[in-house]
């Protein structure tokens, strides 16, 4: 025998059953405007928080043999403002700053009588495409090491020739495929590419990897995060 | 498979209904969650595929197809992808939730579809697409119905993962290397969302046919008058 129920029991049972759902309108808080912003944020911040645990110091990005490569005029020149901010490869230098025992410029022969590396991984850009480029130049963590970086530093920034700018945990500045990268494809970087010096952090998005590097400093508070972390994308944005 | 039935007596009247309680409490929260975050992740998803709304290579791109504005969410890439990266976390909790309540619960046996479901679809969708006569109802879903859910739960699982891919090809580069790379990871995130909406449409024209007291249920848990024996 089934129990028997009065309908205007059944009716209290059911409003009560459906009051239990109450929960799911906190979602509603996302569709008012003053309080999407933070809470957007807020969930950005989260994923941020997560990167930064999934990410391993140890962990290498797949490297592809030569047939995998991207032809190198089909690598993408993107770029948020110009495609050649005019640098003068005479006098430039990278001027290095921050908590470090060597501060000062360093010019491109410096740089590059660190050890060379050389590997071909995977450029993946936010828009969501992504090619296999080839590229060459020495490891960040050396070049640390020889202007003496604080161990105990955080950050790592860069400034560019064309008013760009970017960070970069330490964890993946001493990662052993971060490079400062002079040469694409066994050349000389072109300027549309970053010319004289660039990041190439295949465990990174690609905006997180500026071109036209003027400016280096270690630091241990974040201060500038990044041009598009400024409007709005994600700041540790690992791959 | 109804876990409990009640024979409700007209005050008035003094007629017999019956009810059964269909969707347990879990069921329902998670249901509309889900319904909630599954429109953000693909109205967000929309918009950031239409950063680059190709399979093919950058230089040159040639355009898969031109996603209207007005159907994706987030206004620009960089806020979608924050409507994206901030309710995959409700999307993923949610499912885990809900594959978590259902197993430990048992009422995993309501959905899930078994070897024995087999020999009912086809009487199904001869009723639903070719007029068919209509196979009786003996529980609370019928064989294609559980096939349909059990395969978005499928899609849903496989939407998570193929986005775990894209987000972080490196970090899970085994995951990334079972798709076939990064590339395919996200083509196969794309066409997956394709599926998962085939689901919601078809789920939405059965909820339309078969009217207002299945409806209800999903929001009370009680179903009224239903079409199987209840116990």
């Amino acid at each position: 025998m089934k129990p028997r129920t009065d309908s205007r029991k059944f009716k209290t049972i059911s409003r009560r059953e459906l009051l239990k759902l109450t929960p799911v309108l906190a979602l509603g808080a996302f569709a008012i405007p003053q309080l999407q912003k933070p809470l957007l944020k807020g969930g950005l911040a989260f994923s941020d928080w997560a990167s930064a645990r999934l990410f391993r110091s140890g962990h290498l990005a797949p490297t592809f043999p030569d047939t995998d490569l991207t032809p190198f005029e089909k690598f993408p020149i993107n770029d948020y403002d110009v495609d050649d901010p005019g640098v003068d490869f005479d006098k430039w230098t990278l001027t290095v700053a921050g908590s470090v025992q060597k501060p000062g410029d360093y010019t491109l022969a410096q740089i590059q009588a660190l050890p060379k590396v050389t590997q071909s991984t995977r450029h993946v850009c936010v828009e969501g495409w992504d090619v296999i480029g080839n590229f060459g130049g020495v490891r960040l963590s050396d070049f640390l090491k020889t202007i003496g970086a604080d161990p105990t530093a955080r950050f790592v920034t860069v400034e560019c020739a064309d008013d760009y700018y970017e960070s970069l945990d330490m964890a993946t500045a001493m990662h052993p495929q971060s490079l400062l990268c002079y040469e694409m494809y066994g050349q000389p970087l072109t300027r549309e590419h970053g010319a004289p010096l660039r990041l190439s952090i295949p465990t990174k998005i690609g905006y997180k990897q500026a071109k036209y590097l003027t400016d280096l400093s270690v630091s241990h508070v974040l201060g500038k995060v990044g041009y598009w972390e400024d409007q709005g994308y994600s700041e540790f944005y690992s791959l | 498979m109804a876990t409990r039935a009640t024979a409700i007596e007209d005050a008035k009247t003094g007629d017999i209904t019956e009810a059964v309680y269909e969707h347990p409490f879990v069921v329902r929260l998670c249901h509309w969650l889900n319904a909630i975050s599954l429109f953000v992740m693909v109205g967000s998803g929309l918009q950031i595929f239409r950063a680059f709304p190709s399979f093919g290579a950058k230089i040159p791109q040639k355009d898969l197809l031109n996603w209207p504005k007005a159907f994706a969410l987030g206004g620009w890439l960089g806020g979608a992808l924050q409507w994206h990266l901030t309710f995959m976390w409700i999307y993923i909790a949610t499912g885990l939730v809900y594959i978590g309540y259902q197993i430990f619960s048992g009422n995993y046996k309501q959905v899930l579809f078994v070897r024995r479901d087999l020999p009912g679809v086809w009487p199904m969708v001869r009723h639903y697409f070719f007029f068919g006569p209509r196979p009786p109802v003996r529980e609370a879903y019928n064989p294609l119905q559980k096939h349909a859910y059990t395969s978005a739960i499928a899609l849903g699982v496989l939407s998570a993962l193929t986005g775990l891919a894209v987000w972080k090809p490196v970090q899970f580069s085994w995951l990334a290397w079972m798709m076939g790379g990064f590339h395919w990871a996200r083509v196969w995130h794309f066409l997956i969302m394709w599926a998962m909406l085939a689901f919601v449409f078809g789920h939405l024209v059965m909820v339309v046919l078969h009217g207002w007291n299945n409806f209800v249920s999903m929001f009370t848990g009680w179903k009224k008058d239903p079409e199987y024996p209840s116990e």
